[in-house]
């Protein structure tokens, strides 16, 4: 039934359902979507980075077939390592942990949830599966 | 060090209107005193200085013969960094108070300068006894008190053949052992009929003796030191013994005895003991209500100078109290001791040598094991003392039991009699009373530790030690604590939760039998069938390396990818920048001159930043993921492998140069550090694993501060375990002793998968040796005799792991679908990640720092283009 869905727009992590295994992911910086990868290439548990409108975005598959984008940015080190961390869930929260400092991340809306202080989240990008029948050559 | 004059700080300000402290003294119990004083509201109405009479700030003296074996005089100190300019303490250094004027009240130290106080703390400690026989002063003649009376030791040792010592107590037997260790013939002289004649009795000095003897070491018992013949160079050549025996020496060493240093006191008048020692009250203060004294120069109110640590410790902290406002008291200690010398256990507390009236003995004594263990028991059966030699693992209960006044947990015959021969009785923390003292160093008892989790509700054994401070002084009661604390926890229904995380209630121990037993080799069924949830990064990683223990094909293979840490991920360490380092494998240190040089043009080629790292390795800085592989295909090309430096695995077997070119060397050092190397490269582990293989007994290779470690004897090769550096140092124990090369391999293989097995996660095997129950014996009686029946399943693992090992490098660059992943961004490939910038420095690279206008990679990195061609073979 999805065959004929060209796009199929996920806010923050919604499974895609298992049609969609083979499109490719899309994030969107709010001025228009961005091509990242087939979701094939992505391990689930892992993430990759990529550019997005100039902007560098951590983007993840957890082991239910959800994807997420936050920014690649971590705040705490200064570096731009998000998307090189683990993804696993903290009390039923998706979250990805720094490969830095180790600070979770909630996936779906990227606030951190090891800080008592100022809260500090990560930008959230909005993500959709594109069918592979609509892959450009 | 601060060193400014006090006299310097400007008139009206804060500090001038606070009182004067001086301290005149800066060993350990004066360090103790300040750290006491620093801890208690109301120390800041003290303006303290410190005058010391060494060239150095206080450093433990207790340890002192570790400097022996490596230890630095940096790493014997015991002052914190930063702790007195924080405290804005002035501390004088080679400033040796002269003389005190009491009506003045001002202290006057070397160079003449004057230092008024409001109140002075006397903690001058002792001096080494030296007997006044003829030659006592030749040269070659030491005494065995200070860093620098070790260095001079060390320094003429190295001319010399026969080594002396004086005194056959705890210090002249490390002295021996330290002689002994530098290779030298190695006689112990004492006057007494026995060795360590305070601590032990008889049966004891014999077995120790015994022990000593087999190792080497030469004992004159009842044996007093007559003269020493100077030669014409005016050097101990001879040393007459009353019993008419003469022996050449080259070097001696006194180790007499130490007496209390009042002079000071003497000199302006304070009342001293008729055999020395300043007399002090119950607060430790002396005849003038203005000076206080602590530590070896005190004698308390029961009349005794105190020689060990502890009591100086109970009287720093008494003093620090008396000054803050609050009250303390000491009148006498229990002198207790438990220690290792030369390897043997000695144990002495309580009325050891049975002088109560009435008093019966039970012993039990084993001259073939080597062991003699006493116990005093009064007629109504209440513990009063005892002697343990050879196997002191008791005295961690009975010394609490006994000066308790506690009720036996067993009958006595059964706590001395062996394992597997009646006893001993399964007794534990449980059996001590509320009023035992657990932690002597600062006088802690179970009551109170019960009290800190129960009452104060800390949870656990990190939150007790900050709470009560129990285990943070010698460390001898941390194991005794752990038991106490988690009882405690356990009686109060928390649960003391041994889960790995919230995924898991298995520990690592657990889980990794799970898999092993089940033969799971993914994460997901693990998680599924024996978890919950998705697993997050405590638990990925943990499983990740137990299916690696396990020997479950390459670590990024399939679902194996995603559990790794990032440094797994990419086979490479993550810097600050969030660019990677890169260490190929350098087997024991040994690499030819083309090795060096390719490592050298690659770095040059790649613009990276070098270093030699601690473990005889080089390690490269600076690397973007793009060029991980570029990197590494041209070192796998010039023949080397991954160095693991990224994983929780084996890291190096460091190495000395050995008998091959080291004229002191009895073995091939770096031989054998290379045949372990390869042997267990690549073996994951619940920690990190780093080893060390020295050539004799110098131990150049520092092999007892690593995991496992092995030094060279002329029999053989002795092997030590659990030891470790870093934040928490730990000596290594001799696990056995003149193993040839296959019983060596074979006891290592065991050793390195039973740790593998049953450590939890991130415990280096120091923690964890700490923490087994029954100790090294158990840990032998597994290795070596096969205790446990497990042996065969150890050496079955170990020979797997061996056989399958590959360079995870190699296989990775021989793989498009591995390869794949080493991309900055995976929608552009080859656009390096800008954000990784460098700045010059000492002309090479480092990164920049935020705010900093760095540029990315040398464009040198990407000479070799941005794509790689993959390998077929």
């Amino acid at each position: 039934m999805t065959a004929d869905i060209h796009a199929q727009a996920h806010a923050h992590g919604q499974a895609p359902g298992p049609g969609a295994r083979g499109g490719h992911v899309e994030v969107s910086d709010g001025d228009g979507w961005t091509t990242v990868c087939p979701v094939t290439d992505l391990i689930p548990g892992r993430g990759v980075a990529a550019l997005v409108g100039g902007r560098q975005v951590a983007v993840f598959l957890d082991r239910d077939g959800a994807v997420y984008a936050v920014d690649n940015y971590d705040p705490f080190s200064e570096a731009y390592v998000i998307s090189r961390g683990i993804v696993g869930t903290r009390g039923g929260i998706p979250v990805v942990a720094s490969p830095m400092f180790k600070q979770a991340f909630d996936l779906r809306t990227g606030l951190c949830l090891d800080t008592d202080d100022e809260p500090v989240a990560l930008a959230v990008f909005e993500t959709r599966l594109r069918a592979a029948v609509a892959e450009v050559a | 060090m601060i060193e400014s004059s006090p006299t310097s700080i400007p008139a009206g300000s804060p500090a001038t209107s606070r009182k004067r402290l001086v301290l005149v003294g800066h060993g350990m119990v004066g360090q103790r005193f300040l750290e006491a004083l620093f801890d208690r509201d109301g120390s800041d109405a003290w303006q303290v200085t410190v005058l010391c009479e060494e060239p150095r700030a206080a450093y433990d003296r207790v340890h002192l013969t570790s400097y022996f074996s490596g230890t630095t005089a940096e790493g014997l100190s015991m002052v914190p960094e930063g702790f007195m300019e924080e405290h804005g303490v002035v501390l004088r250094l080679g400033a040796p108070a002269e003389s005190v004027d009491r009506e003045a009240r001002t202290v006057t130290a070397r160079g003449g300068e004057v230092f008024p106080y409001d109140a002075l703390v006397l903690a001058t400690g002792s001096y080494p006894f030296v007997p006044p026989v003829p030659g006592h002063d030749a040269d070659g003649c030491f005494v065995y008190r200070t860093i620098e009376d070790l260095e001079a030791i060390e320094a003429w040792a190295k001319g010399s053949r026969v080594g002396a010592v004086v005194g056959g107590g705890l210090l002249g037997l490390e002295a021996a052992g330290a002689l002994k260790a530098m290779g030298l013939d190695t006689h112990v002289v004492e006057f007494a009929p026995r060795l360590m004649a305070i601590q032990v009795d008889e049966g004891g000095g014999d077995a120790l003796r015994r022990k000593i003897e087999e190792l080497g070491v030469t004992v004159h018992t009842g044996a007093g030191t007559q003269e020493i013949g100077v030669g014409e160079d005016g050097r101990a050549a001879t040393m007459s013994l009353s019993n008419g025996a003469t022996l050449d020496v080259d070097l001696v060493i006194f180790s007499a005895g130490v007496r209390p240093r009042d002079q000071l006191a003497r000199d302006c008048g304070l009342t001293v003991g008729e055999r020395g020692g300043i007399a002090v009250d119950a607060t430790c203060l002396t005849s003038d209500p203005s000076i206080w004294a602590i530590g070896e120069c005190a004698m308390a109110t029961d009349g005794r100078v105190y020689g060990l640590v502890a009591p100086g410790y109970q009287m720093a902290e008494t003093v620090a109290h008396e000054l803050t406002g609050g009250s303390g008291s000491f009148t006498g200690a229990d002198t207790s001791t438990k220690l290792k010398l030369l390897g043997v256990d000695v144990a002495s507390f309580g009325d050891a040598h049975g002088t109560a009236e009435g008093c019966l003995e039970v012993l039990y004594a084993n001259s073939r094991a080597g062991v003699y263990k006493k116990l005093v028991i009064s007629p109504e059966g209440k513990l009063l003392g005892g002697v343990l030699v050879g196997d002191a693992a008791q005295y961690d209960l009975l010394r609490p039991i006994c000066l308790a006044g506690a009720d036996l947990p067993a009958a006595p015959e059964q706590l001395v009699l062996p394992e597997g021969a009646g006893g001993p009785v399964a007794i534990g923390a449980s059996a001590l009373p509320d009023a035992a003292v657990v932690c002597s160093c600062h006088n802690v008892t179970k009551g109170a530790i019960r009290a800190a989790v129960t009452d104060t509700g800390c949870a656990d054994v990190p939150a007790v030690k900050k709470c009560t401070r129990a285990g943070t002084g010698c460390g001898s009661c941390v194991k005794m604590l752990t038991t106490i604390v988690n009882d405690e926890l356990v009686a109060n229904g928390a649960e003391v939760s041994k889960g790995l995380c919230e995924h898991f209630e298995h520990t690592r121990a657990e889980l990794f039998e799970i898999v092993q037993v089940r033969g799971i080799t993914s994460f997901a069924r693990l998680i599924d069938e024996h978890g919950t949830g998705q697993g997050c990064d405590i638990c990925k990683p943990a499983v990740a390396s137990i299916l690696a223990s396990l020997s479950n094909g390459h670590i990024l293979d399939g679902e194996q990818a995603s559990l790794q840490d990032t440094n797994d991920h990419f086979l490479a360490n993550l810097q600050r920048n969030g660019s990677y380092s890169v260490v190929p494998r350098i087997p024991g240190g040994e690499i030819t001159p083309e090795g060096l040089i390719v490592i050298g043009e690659i770095a040059r080629d790649f613009g990276l930043y070098t270093k030699i790292t601690g473990g005889q390795r080089i390690d490269m800085f600076g690397a973007s993921v793009d060029q991980l592989p570029l990197i590494w295909k041209r070192l796998v090309d010039a023949g080397f492998e991954s160095g693991h430096a990224y994983g929780k695995a084996l890291r190096t077997v460091k190495s000395c140069v050995g008998e091959t070119w080291c004229r002191y060397g009895v073995q091939d050092s770096v031989g054998l550090a290379i045949e372990l190397e390869l042997r267990y490269r690549g073996l994951r582990s619940p920690h990190k694993l780093k080893s060390a293989v020295s050539g004799c007994a110098r131990e150049c290779a520092e092999a007892q501060s690593k995991d496992f470690g092995v030094i060279a004897t002329s029999n053989g090769w002795n092997l030590y375990v659990g030891g470790n550096g870093g934040m928490t140092p730990r000596h290594a124990d001799l696990l056995a002793a003149d193993l040839d090369r296959e019983t060596l391999l074979r006891t290592i293989d065991r050793f390195l998968m039973f740790y593998i097995r049953t450590a939890d996660r991130l415990e280096r095997t120091a923690p964890w040796v700490e923490r087994m129950e029954g100790g090294l014996d158990h840990l032998r009686a597994v290795v070596m005799d096969d205790s446990l029946g497990i042996c065969d399943d150890l050496d079955e693992l170990m020979q797997r792991h061996v056989e399958t090992y590959e360079d995870e490098w190699r296989a990775t660059l021989d793989d498009p679908d591995r390869l794949r992943r080493f991309v900055s961004f995976v929608n552009a490939p080859g656009t390096p990640d800008p954000s990784v910038t460098f700045v010059p420095e000492r002309d090479q690279i480092r990164p920049a720092k935020p705010g900093e206008n760095g540029t990315t990679l040398p464009t040198a990195g990407l000479i070799a283009g941005p794509t790689l061609e993959v390998r077929t073979s």
